[in-house]
Protein backbone atom coordinates (compact mmCIF):
# COMPACT_ATOMS: atom_id res chain seq x y z
CA UNK A 1 0.00 0.00 0.00
CA UNK A 2 1.43 4.01 -0.80
CA UNK A 3 0.25 6.58 -0.13
CA UNK A 4 -0.59 9.07 -3.06
CA UNK A 5 -1.15 12.84 -2.47
CA UNK A 6 -3.81 12.86 -5.55
CA UNK A 7 -4.58 17.14 -5.37
CA UNK A 8 -5.51 20.39 -3.38
CA UNK A 9 -8.25 20.15 -1.16
CA UNK A 10 -9.53 23.34 -2.88
CA UNK A 11 -8.78 22.08 -5.72
CA UNK A 12 -12.48 20.15 -5.56
CA UNK A 13 -15.40 22.46 -5.09
CA UNK A 14 -18.74 20.96 -3.38
CA UNK A 15 -20.84 19.20 -6.19
CA UNK A 16 -17.64 18.64 -8.84
CA UNK A 17 -15.42 15.61 -9.35
CA UNK A 18 -11.89 15.36 -10.37
CA UNK A 19 -10.57 12.28 -11.68
CA UNK A 20 -7.03 11.18 -11.22
CA UNK A 21 -4.90 8.14 -11.62
CA UNK A 22 -3.25 5.99 -9.00
CA UNK A 23 -1.30 3.10 -9.87
CA UNK A 24 -2.68 3.52 -13.67
CA UNK A 25 -6.32 3.31 -12.14
CA UNK A 26 -8.51 6.26 -12.64
CA UNK A 27 -10.16 7.09 -9.41
CA UNK A 28 -12.91 9.87 -9.17
CA UNK A 29 -12.50 12.01 -6.32
CA UNK A 30 -15.84 13.83 -5.15
CA UNK A 31 -16.63 16.35 -3.11
CA UNK A 32 -20.10 16.06 -1.21
CA UNK A 33 -20.89 19.34 1.53
CA UNK A 34 -17.81 19.11 3.21
CA UNK A 35 -16.67 15.32 2.64
CA UNK A 36 -14.26 13.86 0.05
CA UNK A 37 -15.39 10.61 -1.67
CA UNK A 38 -13.24 8.59 -3.85
CA UNK A 39 -15.08 5.98 -6.52
CA UNK A 40 -13.18 4.07 -9.12
CA UNK A 41 -13.76 5.30 -12.22
CA UNK A 42 -15.58 2.17 -13.95
CA UNK A 43 -19.20 1.22 -14.06
CA UNK A 44 -19.74 -2.14 -12.52
CA UNK A 45 -22.74 -2.92 -14.76
CA UNK A 46 -20.80 -2.38 -18.41
CA UNK A 47 -17.22 -0.80 -17.69
CA UNK A 48 -18.25 2.54 -18.40
CA UNK A 49 -16.24 5.51 -17.35
CA UNK A 50 -18.28 6.19 -13.87
CA UNK A 51 -16.91 9.22 -12.80
CA UNK A 52 -17.71 11.00 -16.21
CA UNK A 53 -20.95 10.50 -15.70
CA UNK A 54 -23.75 13.67 -14.06
CA UNK A 55 -24.12 13.81 -10.23
CA UNK A 56 -27.34 14.25 -9.46
CA UNK A 57 -30.00 13.67 -6.95
CA UNK A 58 -31.97 11.05 -5.92
CA UNK A 59 -35.95 11.28 -7.15
CA UNK A 60 -38.19 9.44 -5.21
CA UNK A 61 -42.10 9.11 -5.56
CA UNK A 62 -44.01 7.39 -2.90
CA UNK A 63 -47.00 7.94 -4.90
CA UNK A 64 -47.24 8.51 -8.76
CA UNK A 65 -47.48 12.49 -8.95
CA UNK A 66 -45.69 12.87 -5.14
CA UNK A 67 -42.07 13.46 -6.33
CA UNK A 68 -39.23 14.32 -3.79
CA UNK A 69 -35.69 15.30 -4.91
CA UNK A 70 -33.39 13.73 -2.05
CA UNK A 71 -29.76 13.26 -1.18
CA UNK A 72 -29.40 16.35 -3.51
CA UNK A 73 -25.73 16.25 -5.36
CA UNK A 74 -25.04 12.82 -3.68
CA UNK A 75 -25.26 10.54 -7.00
CA UNK A 76 -23.58 9.63 -9.84
CA UNK A 77 -25.30 8.71 -13.06
CA UNK A 78 -23.78 6.42 -15.50
CA UNK A 79 -23.03 8.06 -18.31
CA UNK A 80 -24.21 5.01 -20.53
CA UNK A 81 -26.90 2.89 -19.01
CA UNK A 82 -27.70 5.39 -16.62
CA UNK A 83 -27.06 3.58 -13.29
CA UNK A 84 -27.42 6.01 -10.06
CA UNK A 85 -24.93 5.16 -7.83
CA UNK A 86 -24.38 7.03 -4.06
CA UNK A 87 -21.23 8.84 -4.13
CA UNK A 88 -19.99 8.52 -0.70
CA UNK A 89 -20.69 4.71 -0.79
CA UNK A 90 -20.39 2.84 -4.36
CA UNK A 91 -23.74 1.52 -3.50
CA UNK A 92 -26.18 1.30 -6.88
CA UNK A 93 -29.62 2.54 -5.80
CA UNK A 94 -31.22 1.11 -9.45
CA UNK A 95 -30.29 -2.80 -7.98
CA UNK A 96 -29.18 -2.12 -4.42
CA UNK A 97 -28.77 -6.08 -3.71
CA UNK A 98 -26.47 -6.70 -6.96
CA UNK A 99 -24.49 -4.29 -8.53
CA UNK A 100 -21.60 -2.20 -6.61
CA UNK A 101 -19.23 0.49 -7.64
CA UNK A 102 -15.56 0.09 -5.73
CA UNK A 103 -15.26 2.98 -3.13
CA UNK A 104 -12.11 4.49 -2.34
CA UNK A 105 -11.54 6.44 0.73
CA UNK A 106 -10.60 9.71 0.67
CA UNK A 107 -9.66 12.52 3.37
CA UNK A 108 -8.62 15.49 3.95
CA UNK A 109 -6.19 16.07 6.36
CA UNK A 110 -6.22 19.08 8.20
CA UNK A 111 -3.37 17.28 10.75
CA UNK A 112 -6.31 16.50 13.07
CA UNK A 113 -7.99 12.90 12.75
CA UNK A 114 -9.16 11.23 9.48
CA UNK A 115 -12.98 11.46 8.35
CA UNK A 116 -14.19 7.84 7.00
CA UNK A 117 -16.71 7.04 5.10
CA UNK A 118 -19.79 5.02 6.07
CA UNK A 119 -19.05 2.15 4.13
CA UNK A 120 -15.90 1.33 1.62
CA UNK A 121 -15.10 -1.57 -0.41
CA UNK A 122 -11.90 -1.01 0.09
CA UNK A 123 -10.03 1.66 2.99
CA UNK A 124 -7.39 3.30 2.45
CA UNK A 125 -4.56 4.91 5.06
CA UNK A 126 -4.47 8.33 5.20
CA UNK A 127 -2.38 10.92 6.91
CA UNK A 128 -1.12 14.19 7.57
CA UNK A 129 0.01 16.26 4.54
CA UNK A 130 -1.37 20.02 5.12
CA UNK A 131 -4.28 20.44 3.64
CA UNK A 132 -3.77 17.44 0.58
CA UNK A 133 -5.87 14.40 -0.52
CA UNK A 134 -4.13 11.72 0.10
CA UNK A 135 -5.40 8.13 -1.62
CA UNK A 136 -4.03 4.98 0.02
CA UNK A 137 -3.82 2.17 -2.04
CA UNK B 1 -30.59 -11.87 -5.42
CA UNK B 2 -26.65 -12.50 -7.20
CA UNK B 3 -24.07 -10.39 -6.56
CA UNK B 4 -22.61 -8.62 -9.75
CA UNK B 5 -18.75 -8.36 -9.10
CA UNK B 6 -16.79 -7.85 -12.06
CA UNK B 7 -13.16 -7.32 -11.04
CA UNK B 8 -11.37 -6.55 -14.10
CA UNK B 9 -7.26 -6.09 -14.78
CA UNK B 10 -6.95 -2.40 -16.09
CA UNK B 11 -4.53 -1.39 -18.93
CA UNK B 12 -1.90 0.34 -16.88
CA UNK B 13 -1.39 2.69 -19.84
CA UNK B 14 -5.04 4.07 -20.69
CA UNK B 15 -8.16 4.44 -19.31
CA UNK B 16 -9.66 1.44 -21.40
CA UNK B 17 -9.34 -1.73 -19.90
CA UNK B 18 -7.75 -4.20 -22.08
CA UNK B 19 -10.97 -6.43 -24.52
CA UNK B 20 -10.61 -9.74 -23.39
CA UNK B 21 -9.24 -11.93 -26.06
CA UNK B 22 -12.21 -14.18 -27.32
CA UNK B 23 -14.51 -10.33 -28.10
CA UNK B 24 -11.06 -9.42 -30.06
CA UNK B 25 -12.12 -9.20 -33.95
CA UNK B 26 -15.96 -9.38 -33.81
CA UNK B 27 -18.53 -8.10 -36.42
CA UNK B 28 -20.87 -5.64 -34.92
CA UNK B 29 -24.25 -5.49 -36.11
CA UNK B 30 -25.29 -2.24 -35.27
CA UNK B 31 -22.80 0.94 -35.71
CA UNK B 32 -24.92 4.52 -36.29
CA UNK B 33 -22.76 6.98 -38.03
CA UNK B 34 -24.03 10.29 -38.24
CA UNK B 35 -23.73 13.46 -40.23
CA UNK B 36 -21.53 16.45 -39.34
CA UNK B 37 -23.78 18.83 -40.39
CA UNK B 38 -27.64 19.26 -42.40
CA UNK B 39 -25.87 20.09 -45.41
CA UNK B 40 -23.81 16.66 -45.72
CA UNK B 41 -26.21 15.02 -47.94
CA UNK B 42 -26.60 17.99 -50.46
CA UNK B 43 -23.52 17.42 -52.51
CA UNK B 44 -25.73 13.71 -53.46
CA UNK B 45 -28.73 15.33 -54.47
CA UNK B 46 -29.40 16.16 -58.01
CA UNK B 47 -29.96 19.87 -58.18
CA UNK B 48 -34.31 19.53 -58.63
CA UNK B 49 -34.08 17.99 -55.17
CA UNK B 50 -31.42 20.15 -53.18
CA UNK B 51 -33.79 22.92 -54.17
CA UNK B 52 -36.53 21.21 -52.61
CA UNK B 53 -34.81 20.41 -49.67
CA UNK B 54 -34.02 24.12 -49.29
CA UNK B 55 -36.82 25.53 -50.00
CA UNK B 56 -39.67 23.56 -48.94
CA UNK B 57 -37.95 20.86 -46.40
CA UNK B 58 -39.23 17.53 -45.57
CA UNK B 59 -42.37 16.20 -44.17
CA UNK B 60 -41.38 13.37 -41.61
CA UNK B 61 -44.19 11.48 -39.80
CA UNK B 62 -43.97 12.32 -36.53
CA UNK B 63 -45.17 16.20 -35.27
CA UNK B 64 -41.83 17.05 -33.38
CA UNK B 65 -39.96 17.89 -36.40
CA UNK B 66 -36.17 18.82 -34.01
CA UNK B 67 -36.11 16.47 -31.54
CA UNK B 68 -37.31 12.70 -30.88
CA UNK B 69 -40.98 11.31 -30.04
CA UNK B 70 -39.34 10.28 -26.35
CA UNK B 71 -36.37 12.64 -26.17
CA UNK B 72 -33.92 10.60 -24.39
CA UNK B 73 -32.00 11.25 -20.91
CA UNK B 74 -30.72 14.97 -20.93
CA UNK B 75 -27.46 16.16 -21.27
CA UNK B 76 -26.47 13.25 -23.16
CA UNK B 77 -29.49 13.45 -25.45
CA UNK B 78 -30.17 9.37 -25.67
CA UNK B 79 -25.73 9.41 -26.56
CA UNK B 80 -22.87 7.90 -24.37
CA UNK B 81 -21.62 11.00 -22.69
CA UNK B 82 -17.93 9.74 -23.49
CA UNK B 83 -18.95 9.67 -27.51
CA UNK B 84 -19.43 14.01 -27.98
CA UNK B 85 -16.15 14.65 -30.03
CA UNK B 86 -13.92 16.97 -28.48
CA UNK B 87 -13.99 18.75 -32.08
CA UNK B 88 -17.60 19.33 -31.65
CA UNK B 89 -20.61 17.79 -33.64
CA UNK B 90 -22.63 15.02 -32.99
CA UNK B 91 -21.71 11.44 -31.43
CA UNK B 92 -20.95 9.01 -34.61
CA UNK B 93 -20.04 11.79 -36.97
CA UNK B 94 -16.23 11.36 -35.98
CA UNK B 95 -15.08 8.42 -37.76
CA UNK B 96 -11.62 8.83 -35.73
CA UNK B 97 -12.98 8.96 -32.50
CA UNK B 98 -15.40 5.65 -34.04
CA UNK B 99 -12.34 4.16 -34.49
CA UNK B 100 -11.02 4.89 -31.11
CA UNK B 101 -14.19 3.68 -29.31
CA UNK B 102 -15.35 0.88 -31.36
CA UNK B 103 -13.25 -0.02 -34.12
CA UNK B 104 -9.82 -0.29 -33.21
CA UNK B 105 -10.61 -0.99 -29.15
CA UNK B 106 -11.64 -4.02 -30.24
CA UNK B 107 -10.03 -4.64 -33.50
CA UNK B 108 -13.72 -4.82 -35.20
CA UNK B 109 -13.65 -6.89 -37.90
CA UNK B 110 -16.97 -5.57 -39.45
CA UNK B 111 -19.24 -2.93 -38.43
CA UNK B 112 -22.76 -2.99 -40.03
CA UNK B 113 -23.88 0.58 -40.39
CA UNK B 114 -27.54 1.61 -39.52
CA UNK B 115 -27.84 5.16 -40.44
CA UNK B 116 -30.94 6.57 -38.82
CA UNK B 117 -30.11 10.07 -40.61
CA UNK B 118 -31.59 11.86 -43.61
CA UNK B 119 -35.40 11.37 -43.30
CA UNK B 120 -35.63 9.50 -46.93
CA UNK B 121 -36.89 6.55 -45.46
CA UNK B 122 -40.39 7.82 -43.57
CA UNK B 123 -40.62 10.92 -46.29
CA UNK B 124 -44.13 11.60 -46.83
CA UNK B 125 -42.88 13.14 -50.04
CA UNK B 126 -42.24 9.51 -51.58
CA UNK B 127 -39.98 10.81 -54.56
CA UNK B 128 -38.13 13.25 -51.86
CA UNK B 129 -37.44 10.79 -49.75
CA UNK B 130 -36.52 8.05 -52.49
CA UNK B 131 -33.63 10.84 -53.47
CA UNK B 132 -32.48 11.31 -50.01
CA UNK B 133 -32.41 7.44 -49.01
CA UNK B 134 -30.39 7.49 -52.52
CA UNK B 135 -28.24 10.46 -51.04
CA UNK B 136 -27.80 8.23 -47.63
CA UNK B 137 -26.22 5.77 -49.71
CA UNK B 138 -23.96 7.93 -51.22
CA UNK B 139 -22.90 9.34 -48.50
CA UNK B 140 -22.48 6.27 -46.18
CA UNK B 141 -19.92 5.34 -49.49
CA UNK B 142 -18.17 8.55 -49.45
CA UNK B 143 -17.61 8.97 -45.61
CA UNK B 144 -17.78 5.58 -43.94
CA UNK B 145 -17.40 2.54 -46.24
CA UNK B 146 -14.46 3.89 -48.56
CA UNK B 147 -12.42 5.87 -45.50
CA UNK B 148 -12.63 2.54 -43.33
CA UNK B 149 -13.68 -0.33 -45.02
CA UNK B 150 -14.50 -2.16 -41.79
CA UNK B 151 -17.63 -0.20 -42.17
CA UNK B 152 -20.52 -2.01 -43.96
CA UNK B 153 -23.06 0.23 -45.66
CA UNK B 154 -26.98 -0.39 -45.17
CA UNK B 155 -28.97 0.55 -48.19
CA UNK B 156 -31.77 2.75 -47.63
CA UNK B 157 -34.75 2.74 -49.69
CA UNK B 158 -38.41 4.94 -49.31
CA UNK B 159 -40.82 1.46 -49.35
CA UNK B 160 -43.72 3.88 -50.46
CA UNK B 161 -42.27 3.92 -53.60
CA UNK B 162 -41.53 0.65 -54.89
CA UNK B 163 -40.11 1.61 -58.41
CA UNK B 164 -37.67 3.84 -56.74
CA UNK B 165 -36.71 1.15 -54.03
CA UNK B 166 -35.93 -1.95 -56.50
CA UNK B 167 -34.43 0.15 -58.49
CA UNK B 168 -32.33 1.55 -55.95
CA UNK B 169 -31.81 -1.62 -54.38
CA UNK B 170 -30.41 -3.32 -58.12
CA UNK B 171 -28.00 -0.34 -58.60
CA UNK B 172 -25.63 -1.58 -55.08
CA UNK B 173 -26.34 -5.16 -56.00
CA UNK B 174 -22.91 -7.04 -56.27
CA UNK B 175 -21.17 -3.74 -54.57
CA UNK B 176 -19.86 -5.60 -51.75
CA UNK B 177 -19.72 -2.35 -49.67
CA UNK B 178 -23.10 -2.64 -48.98
CA UNK B 179 -23.90 -5.77 -47.12
CA UNK B 180 -27.72 -5.09 -46.77
CA UNK B 181 -31.29 -3.18 -46.85
CA UNK B 182 -32.92 -1.14 -44.37
CA UNK B 183 -36.81 -1.37 -43.68
CA UNK B 184 -37.85 0.67 -41.17
CA UNK B 185 -39.87 -1.69 -38.74
CA UNK B 186 -42.22 0.93 -38.52
CA UNK B 187 -44.63 0.95 -41.60
CA UNK B 188 -47.92 2.27 -42.64
CA UNK B 189 -49.14 -1.30 -42.67
CA UNK B 190 -47.42 -4.32 -41.35
CA UNK B 191 -44.41 -5.49 -43.45
CA UNK B 192 -45.89 -8.83 -44.96
CA UNK B 193 -48.65 -7.01 -46.75
CA UNK B 194 -48.41 -7.67 -50.53
CA UNK B 195 -47.57 -4.77 -51.36
CA UNK B 196 -44.40 -4.62 -49.92
CA UNK B 197 -43.62 -7.71 -51.30
CA UNK B 198 -41.58 -6.54 -54.77
CA UNK B 199 -39.43 -4.88 -52.80
CA UNK B 200 -38.71 -7.73 -50.88
CA UNK B 201 -38.60 -10.24 -53.21
CA UNK B 202 -35.90 -7.47 -54.68
CA UNK B 203 -33.36 -7.63 -51.57
CA UNK B 204 -33.85 -11.31 -51.80
CA UNK B 205 -33.09 -11.71 -56.14
CA UNK B 206 -29.95 -9.39 -54.93
CA UNK B 207 -28.56 -11.73 -52.53
CA UNK B 208 -28.98 -8.38 -49.30
CA UNK B 209 -30.75 -9.55 -46.35
CA UNK B 210 -33.20 -7.11 -45.17
CA UNK B 211 -32.43 -5.25 -41.90
CA UNK B 212 -35.00 -4.14 -39.99
CA UNK B 213 -34.07 -1.31 -36.87
CA UNK B 214 -36.22 0.27 -34.23
CA UNK B 215 -37.46 2.64 -33.64
CA UNK B 216 -38.58 5.52 -35.33
CA UNK B 217 -42.36 6.07 -35.97
CA UNK B 218 -44.59 5.63 -38.82
CA UNK B 219 -47.27 7.91 -37.40
CA UNK B 220 -49.05 5.30 -35.87
CA UNK B 221 -49.04 5.19 -32.38
CA UNK B 222 -45.73 2.95 -31.47
CA UNK B 223 -48.10 0.54 -29.39
CA UNK B 224 -51.27 -1.34 -29.55
CA UNK B 225 -53.14 0.73 -27.26
CA UNK B 226 -51.92 3.94 -27.79
CA UNK B 227 -49.04 6.78 -27.39
CA UNK B 228 -46.54 5.54 -24.27
CA UNK B 229 -46.22 8.63 -21.80
CA UNK B 230 -42.99 8.06 -20.69
CA UNK B 231 -39.73 6.71 -22.78
CA UNK B 232 -39.07 4.30 -20.56
CA UNK B 233 -42.69 2.94 -21.81
CA UNK B 234 -41.66 3.36 -24.78
CA UNK B 235 -38.20 1.46 -25.30
CA UNK B 236 -40.43 -1.94 -24.50
CA UNK B 237 -42.46 -0.84 -27.26
CA UNK B 238 -39.69 -1.71 -29.60
CA UNK B 239 -40.89 -6.06 -28.64
CA UNK B 240 -44.35 -5.23 -29.68
CA UNK B 241 -42.94 -3.83 -33.46
CA UNK B 242 -40.68 -6.71 -33.64
CA UNK B 243 -43.37 -9.01 -32.63
CA UNK B 244 -45.91 -7.07 -35.01
CA UNK B 245 -43.42 -7.70 -37.72
CA UNK B 246 -42.46 -11.75 -37.64
CA UNK B 247 -46.28 -12.44 -37.04
CA UNK B 248 -46.84 -10.59 -40.47
CA UNK B 249 -44.62 -11.80 -42.24
CA UNK B 250 -44.95 -15.34 -41.09
CA UNK B 251 -48.96 -15.25 -41.08
CA UNK B 252 -49.02 -13.60 -44.71
CA UNK B 253 -46.74 -16.67 -46.08
CA UNK B 254 -43.95 -14.38 -46.95
CA UNK B 255 -41.04 -16.91 -46.55
CA UNK B 256 -43.59 -19.72 -48.71
CA UNK B 257 -43.22 -16.74 -51.32
CA UNK B 258 -40.01 -15.75 -51.30
CA UNK B 259 -37.92 -18.84 -49.53
CA UNK B 260 -34.53 -16.87 -49.84
CA UNK B 261 -35.51 -13.99 -47.79
CA UNK B 262 -33.46 -13.24 -45.10
CA UNK B 263 -34.46 -11.28 -42.28
CA UNK B 264 -32.29 -9.24 -39.16
CA UNK B 265 -33.55 -7.60 -36.61
CA UNK B 266 -32.20 -5.14 -35.03
CA UNK B 267 -32.32 -3.47 -31.90
CA UNK B 268 -35.30 -5.37 -30.08
CA UNK B 269 -33.64 -7.55 -27.82
CA UNK B 270 -34.50 -11.42 -28.29
CA UNK B 271 -35.32 -13.10 -25.32
CA UNK B 272 -39.68 -11.97 -26.36
CA UNK B 273 -39.24 -14.51 -29.21
CA UNK B 274 -39.69 -17.78 -28.01
CA UNK B 275 -42.88 -16.90 -26.09
CA UNK B 276 -43.98 -15.71 -29.54
CA UNK B 277 -43.07 -18.40 -31.41
CA UNK B 278 -45.15 -20.95 -28.71
CA UNK B 279 -48.41 -19.18 -29.32
CA UNK B 280 -48.06 -18.83 -33.11
CA UNK B 281 -47.31 -22.46 -33.28
CA UNK B 282 -50.20 -23.26 -30.06
CA UNK B 283 -52.68 -21.16 -32.66
CA UNK B 284 -51.31 -22.48 -36.19
CA UNK B 285 -52.74 -26.18 -34.99
CA UNK B 286 -56.28 -24.97 -34.57
CA UNK B 287 -55.99 -21.99 -37.21
CA UNK B 288 -54.84 -23.98 -39.81
CA UNK B 289 -57.55 -23.40 -42.08
CA UNK B 290 -57.93 -20.02 -42.30
CA UNK B 291 -54.24 -19.75 -43.06
CA UNK B 292 -53.89 -22.92 -45.25
CA UNK B 293 -51.10 -21.35 -46.96
CA UNK B 294 -48.64 -21.99 -44.06
CA UNK B 295 -47.16 -25.04 -44.70
CA UNK B 296 -44.81 -25.42 -41.50
CA UNK B 297 -45.33 -24.13 -37.98
CA UNK B 298 -44.07 -20.60 -37.49
CA UNK B 299 -41.32 -21.25 -35.59
CA UNK B 300 -39.74 -23.73 -38.47
CA UNK B 301 -40.21 -19.91 -41.15
CA UNK B 302 -38.89 -18.19 -38.07
CA UNK B 303 -35.80 -20.17 -37.10
CA UNK B 304 -35.10 -20.28 -41.17
CA UNK B 305 -35.45 -17.15 -42.28
CA UNK B 306 -35.22 -14.82 -38.56
CA UNK B 307 -31.58 -13.64 -37.36
CA UNK B 308 -31.78 -11.47 -34.38
CA UNK B 309 -29.17 -9.21 -33.10
CA UNK B 310 -28.66 -8.97 -29.45
CA UNK B 311 -28.52 -5.04 -28.26
CA UNK B 312 -30.19 -4.29 -26.09
CA UNK B 313 -29.60 -7.45 -24.51
CA UNK B 314 -31.95 -8.64 -21.61
CA UNK B 315 -30.43 -9.07 -18.36
CA UNK B 316 -32.81 -12.01 -16.49
CA UNK B 317 -32.70 -11.93 -13.11
CA UNK B 318 -31.00 -15.57 -12.86
CA UNK B 319 -28.48 -14.83 -15.60
CA UNK B 320 -28.54 -19.00 -16.44
CA UNK B 321 -32.08 -18.05 -18.30
CA UNK B 322 -29.92 -16.43 -20.86
CA UNK B 323 -28.65 -19.47 -22.04
CA UNK B 324 -31.89 -21.21 -22.49
CA UNK B 325 -32.91 -18.12 -24.63
CA UNK B 326 -30.55 -18.88 -26.97
CA UNK B 327 -30.58 -22.58 -27.39
CA UNK B 328 -34.06 -21.99 -28.10
CA UNK B 329 -33.65 -19.32 -30.59
CA UNK B 330 -30.17 -21.44 -31.80
CA UNK B 331 -26.92 -20.05 -31.04
CA UNK B 332 -26.47 -19.88 -35.23
CA UNK B 333 -29.42 -17.39 -35.47
CA UNK B 334 -28.23 -14.43 -32.50
CA UNK B 335 -25.36 -11.56 -33.56
CA UNK B 336 -23.80 -9.41 -31.44
CA UNK B 337 -24.11 -5.76 -31.94
CA UNK B 338 -23.19 -2.75 -29.64
CA UNK B 339 -25.78 0.32 -31.39
CA UNK B 340 -22.47 2.62 -30.82
CA UNK B 341 -22.59 5.42 -29.86
CA UNK B 342 -26.25 5.04 -28.41
CA UNK B 343 -26.83 5.62 -24.29
CA UNK B 344 -28.15 2.12 -24.40
CA UNK B 345 -25.23 -0.03 -26.02
CA UNK B 346 -23.61 -2.93 -25.36
CA UNK B 347 -20.02 -3.49 -24.94
CA UNK B 348 -19.07 -7.13 -25.89
CA UNK B 349 -17.35 -7.70 -22.89
CA UNK B 350 -19.60 -8.01 -20.24
CA UNK B 351 -22.89 -7.43 -22.22
CA UNK B 352 -23.64 -11.07 -21.04
CA UNK B 353 -23.88 -11.83 -17.69
CA UNK B 354 -23.13 -15.46 -18.11
CA UNK B 355 -20.36 -16.67 -19.83
CA UNK B 356 -21.45 -18.46 -23.17
CA UNK B 357 -19.95 -22.00 -24.44
CA UNK B 358 -16.72 -21.20 -26.58
CA UNK B 359 -18.57 -22.17 -29.61
CA UNK B 360 -21.57 -20.28 -29.30
CA UNK B 361 -19.20 -17.17 -28.19
CA UNK B 362 -18.03 -17.91 -31.79
CA UNK B 363 -21.55 -17.82 -33.48
CA UNK B 364 -22.34 -15.26 -31.75
CA UNK B 365 -19.65 -12.62 -31.97
CA UNK B 366 -18.34 -13.75 -35.61
CA UNK B 367 -19.23 -16.62 -37.47
CA UNK B 368 -23.22 -16.05 -37.88
CA UNK B 369 -22.37 -12.39 -39.32
CA UNK B 370 -20.16 -13.27 -41.57
CA UNK B 371 -21.91 -16.28 -42.73
CA UNK B 372 -25.18 -14.69 -43.15
CA UNK B 373 -23.26 -11.31 -45.35
CA UNK B 374 -21.00 -13.81 -47.43
CA UNK B 375 -18.04 -12.03 -44.95
CA UNK B 376 -14.57 -13.17 -45.21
Amino acid sequence: MTRHVVAKAEEIQAGTCKIVTVKGREIGIFKVGDDFYGLINRCPHQGAPLCRGEIVSRLVAPTPGDYRLTRPGEMIRCPWHCWEYDIRTGQSLCDPNSVHARAFDVAVEPGKTLVEGPFVAESVQVTVEESYLVVTM
Amino acid sequence: MNMTVLDRKPDQSSQNDTPAQSHMGFIDCDVHPYVKGPNDFDPFLSKRWLEHKQTIGGRPRQGLAKTSMYPRMSPGAGMRMDSWPKTGGHPGSDLPLMQEQLLDLFDVAYGLLAPLVGGGPGERNVEFGAAMATAANEWQLAHWCDPDPRLLGAIQVNIEHTEAAIAEIEKRAGDRRFAQVNVPPRGLEPLGRRRYWPILEACAANNFPVSLHLGGTSGHASTGGGWPSFYHEEHPSYVQTMQTLVTSLVCEGVFEQIPNLKIVLVEGGFAWLPALCWRLDKHWKRLKAEVPHLKRSPSEYVHDHIWVTTQPIEEPERPQDMLATLEWIGPDRVMFSTDYPHWDQDDPRYAFKIPLPDDWKRKIYRDNAKALYNLD
